[in-house]
Formats: structure tokens, sequence, C-alpha cells
């Protein structure tokens, strides 16, 4: 990469200094593995029945259905709510009118923020507490609906007025209402710079729904308890569940990649920030 | 309304740990996100590589995962936080900075740092390439351009950003209450508890929302001041 602007092109002296530190870097990185490899063997992690119950089939259906199953259910249902809910509230925030505009941006400021272990929380005592075993599923899914659809919001607004301002004042000039202009032409166009954004909100809803472990919802982290308390294999537990949502995650992230060069090009990508300044539309 | 006024002193105490839990581990993660992110711009391809994955990785593991795997399964290959043992008495209560704590500290900064790594590096990319050239051109070595003409135009366009990370990292804080650190989100849960009925309840929640509105809406306008006050016409 010497076409960065930070440095120049490398020279003979610099190339082997560069040498030096990637050896050094190396032998740094070998050692943290080695360390981190001796002290599991150590401590009898590597012992086959640590590992043995990933290999069985019907805990690996807990862990698939019980676990991952539950957790894209909930991530999927507040996705879709947050995604009717950010919508709303987003055009709720570009209204005309101060009676739409200000309880919407009111809504939207409240819930970015409430950090969403609380929102669980409080819904939890609120409602779940009394409906079983569905109770905390419930309390999940409208906890990240209203966090993410707050988030979700200022990223259609921002995405609405990434549209260029020509398109709206066309859309007038040919004698569209207001709905019209937002539903046929600005919502359109903004929707394809905001898929990207969309997604990647999705990573953060899947890691959210771990959250859910605090009020007993079912889903992938919660899946870990009973199988260490049966096996005592905390550290093997752990590890395949961070690897199950990593791999996941990326795959979501794959497909923004692609849908972002597939459907957007090289426009800038719509960044709003998921708390704080209200104000932000590209960067 | 009783709820509260009767649990004054456990709020206080509950918000004041949060209030460390925030610090700690913001000076954690901006430390240890300098030092991704000058990893990740240098020019040892190595270094880069290492780094990019470190943040990829710990990015898309939940925060809860990072905690649980800290406070559960990290003792069991030797690694706690025993050590740590600081308690502080004061009038309200004592707050209580022990292994819990120091574990949930650990756990926000690796987190953290990930996220604090990448609002830096968007400053740094932020900087108009003819900066660094012209830079370049007069003579400056690496260390002079660094200092002198890109890490001050990209701090400045990296605080949006990294004002989003840290007030993010407040309210991560509150997913400590996993690993049972009597912070805010705890001292909720427990005066939830206690509280039958559903009008009474609505006290302790609103006071607690409120707080946090107010700590984010601070810290936004914190970053809002700083930002107008060094803002640099491009």
């Amino acid at each position: 990469m010497s076409e960065s602007i930070l440095y120049d092109a490398p020279g003979p002296r610099t190339i082997r200094r560069h040498r030096v530190y990637t050896v050094l870097t190396l032998v740094v990185i070998a050692a943290a593995f080695a360390f981190v490899v001796l002290r599991l063997a150590e401590k009898g992690q590597f012992e086959a029945d640590k590992w043995e119950v990933f290999t069985t089939p019907s805990y690996l259906r807990y862990i698939l259905v019980d676990g991952l199953l539950q957790t894209l259910k909930l991530a999927g249902a507040s996705i879709v709510g947050a995604v009717v809910l950010g919508l709303l509230l987003g055009i709720g925030k570009l209204s005309d009118h101060a009676v739409v505009r200000v309880p919407c941006w009111a809504i939207v400021e409240l819930f970015r923020a409430i950090p969403v272990v609380m929102l669980m929380i409080i819904f939890f005592y609120l409602y779940g507490i009394t409906r079983g075993t569905v109770g905390p599923f419930w309390c999940v899914v409208f906890a990240l609906t209203l966090y993410n659809g707050a988030v979700l919001a200022e990223v259609f607004r921002a995405g609405v007025l990434a549209v260029p301002r020509g398109q709206a004042e066309a859309a007038y000039a040919i004698g569209m209402r207001k709905s019209q202009v937002m539903w046929i032409v600005l919502l359109p166009q903004a929707i394809k710079i905001m898929i990207p954004a969309i997604i990647s909100q999705c990573v953060v809803t899947l890691k959210d729904t771990s959250l859910g472990y605090v009020i007993a919802a079912p889903g992938l982290t919660a899946v870990g308890k009973p199988l260490y308390l049966e096996f005592h294999n905390h550290v093997p537990v752990y590890i395949v569940i961070a690897a199950l949502y990593i791999v996941v995650n990326l795959l979501l992230t794959l497909l923004a990649t692609w849908i972002q060069r597939r459907f957007v090009g090289e426009q800038k990508v719509l960044a709003v920030s998921a708390v704080g300044h209200a104000d932000q539309t590209t960067v | 309304m009783d709820v509260v006024v009767d649990n004054y002193q456990m709020i206080g105490v509950a918000f004041a740990t949060t209030l460390l839990l925030f610090v700690f581990s913001a000076i954690g993660s901006l430390a240890l996100g300098t030092v991704l992110v000058s990893l990740r711009v240098g020019p040892v391809a190595i270094m880069r590589r290492t780094a990019a994955v470190y943040v990829t990785l710990v990015r898309n593991t939940p925060l809860l995962l990072i905690l649980l795997f800290l406070s559960l399964a990290a003792p069991k290959i030797g690694i706690n936080f025993q050590f740590v043992k600081i308690v502080i008495h004061t009038g309200w209560g004592d707050i209580r900075m022990t292994n819990a704590f120091a574990g949930a500290v650990v756990g926000l900064i690796l987190y953290t740092s990930c996220f604090v790594c990448e609002a830096l590096r968007s400053g740094v990319n932020a900087v108009p390439v003819g900066q660094a050239e012209a830079a370049r051109a007069i003579g400056l070595s690496f260390g002079g351009v660094m200092r002198f003409v890109v890490l001050p135009q990209a701090m400045r366009a990296a605080l949006p950003p990294l004002a989003s990370t840290l007030i993010a990292l407040l309210k991560n804080t509150t997913v400590a209450v996993s690993v049972l650190v009597l912070e805010a989100a705890y001292a909720l849960k427990q005066l939830l508890d206690d509280t039958p009925g559903t009008w009474p309840k609505m006290w302790p929640i609103g006071v607690f929302v409120l707080v946090f509105v107010v700590l984010v809406e601070l810290l936004s306008f914190l970053s809002n001041r700083l930002e107008r006050r060094w803002s640099v016409a491009r």
C-alpha cells in the first residue's frame, strides 16, 4: 500500500527496517498464540469430552434451533418493526407541521438515549414478567424495535435529505402533492442509498439480541448456560457461540458490501451515528 | 415516588459506579484504540493485517458475550481479576470496584477500542491527500507529516464519530448488569423487583431514564461545543 498518503514509497533502508518490524510482530503474535494454546492445554480445555458436545447431533440441534434460530427470529422481528417505525418517525421528523415533527423528534431522542438493556428490563417488569416464556421474547423485540426504529428514523431522514433537491422541486412543478412527492419521488431514490445503512443496523440488532440474556430471553447467548452447567466446558462453549455470531455478522456485512456495490455504486456511504447529534447527513 | 426517595443512596451509588465504569473504560479504550489505529494505518503490512483482524473479530462479537467470557470462562483458564479490591466508602454506601468491576472494564475496553480505532481511521481518511502531499513536498518527515499536518486535522474530523462511540460506551456500561456489577441497570432491576404494581414502578423508571437522557445530552452537547471550536474551513 505504497499509495498511502501518509508515507512515501520506502527506500532500501526503510524496507529493511520494516522487515525487522514484520519479524518482531510475527514473534509477538506467535508468542501470544502459543501462550493461549499452552494455557488452554494446561487447563485441559482441549480434552475431547469438553468439545464432544458440539459434534453430538441432539446438542447441535439445540444450539442451532434453540439458539441461532431464536436469535435470528428475534433480530428479524425487531428489524421489520424497526424499519416500519423508523420510516414513520423519519418522515414525521421531516413534516412541515410542528405538531407531528416535535413528538417524532422527542421520541427519537428519547429512545436513542436509553440503554437497550435498561429498555429490556423496563419492558420485562411492565409486561413480560407475567407472561411466561414468550414474555421475554417480546420484550426483546419491543426494546430493539424502539431503539433501532429511532436510529433508523435518522437514517431515513438523512436518506431523503440526500436526494438532490431538484427532484422534489421538479415533482412539485408538475403538480404532485406533498405525500406523492415523498412516496413516488423521494423515498424510492432514498431507499437505494439507505439499504447498506439498514443492513449494518441489522448487524447491530443481531448483536443486541444477546442482551435478552439479562431478562432470560431465548437466543444464542442463552443456550450457553445449560451447556456449560452440564459439561463444565465454559471456554469451548463461549468460543463456539462467539464464532457463530461472528460468522452470521460477517455474512450480513458481505451482503451489505455487495448491495452497496450493486445498487449504490461509488456514491458516498450514508453515515448516521447511532446516538448524539441529530443533524448529521452524509460524511 | 417513595421508592426513589427511600432509595436515593442506593441509586446515587449505582450511578457513581456507572460513571466510574465509563471513565475507566473511556480512558482505556481511547488508549488502546489509538494504538490499534496506528497499527492499522501504518506502513508495516503485518501490523495492519493484525489490527484489522482484531477489529473485525471483536466488533462482530456481542459485548455481553465478551463480558460473560471474562467473568465465567476466563477464570477457568487462570485469567481473573481477583487482585482488584478497591472499595470506596462514601456516606451513601460502598462503591465496590472488585473483580466483577475490573472484568467489566476490561471487556468494555476490548470492545470499545475497536470502534475508537474505526472512528480515528475515518478521521485520518478524511484528511485530503493534497495536505499530506504538500507536507511531504516541503520536506517533512513521516513524524512531521503526522504531527503538524495530518493528525491535527484528523482529530477534528474524528470528533463526531468519537463522541458517538463514547456515548455508546456510556450506554453499554449497563451491560455490566449481566456480570453482577452494581451499576445503574442493576439498581433499576432491584428497585423494580421490590416495587409491586405497575404505576409505582413508573417513578424509578422515569428517574433512571431521565438521568440517562441528561447524561447522553450532556456528552452530546460537549462534543458539539468542541466540534464548533475546533472546526476548520474546508
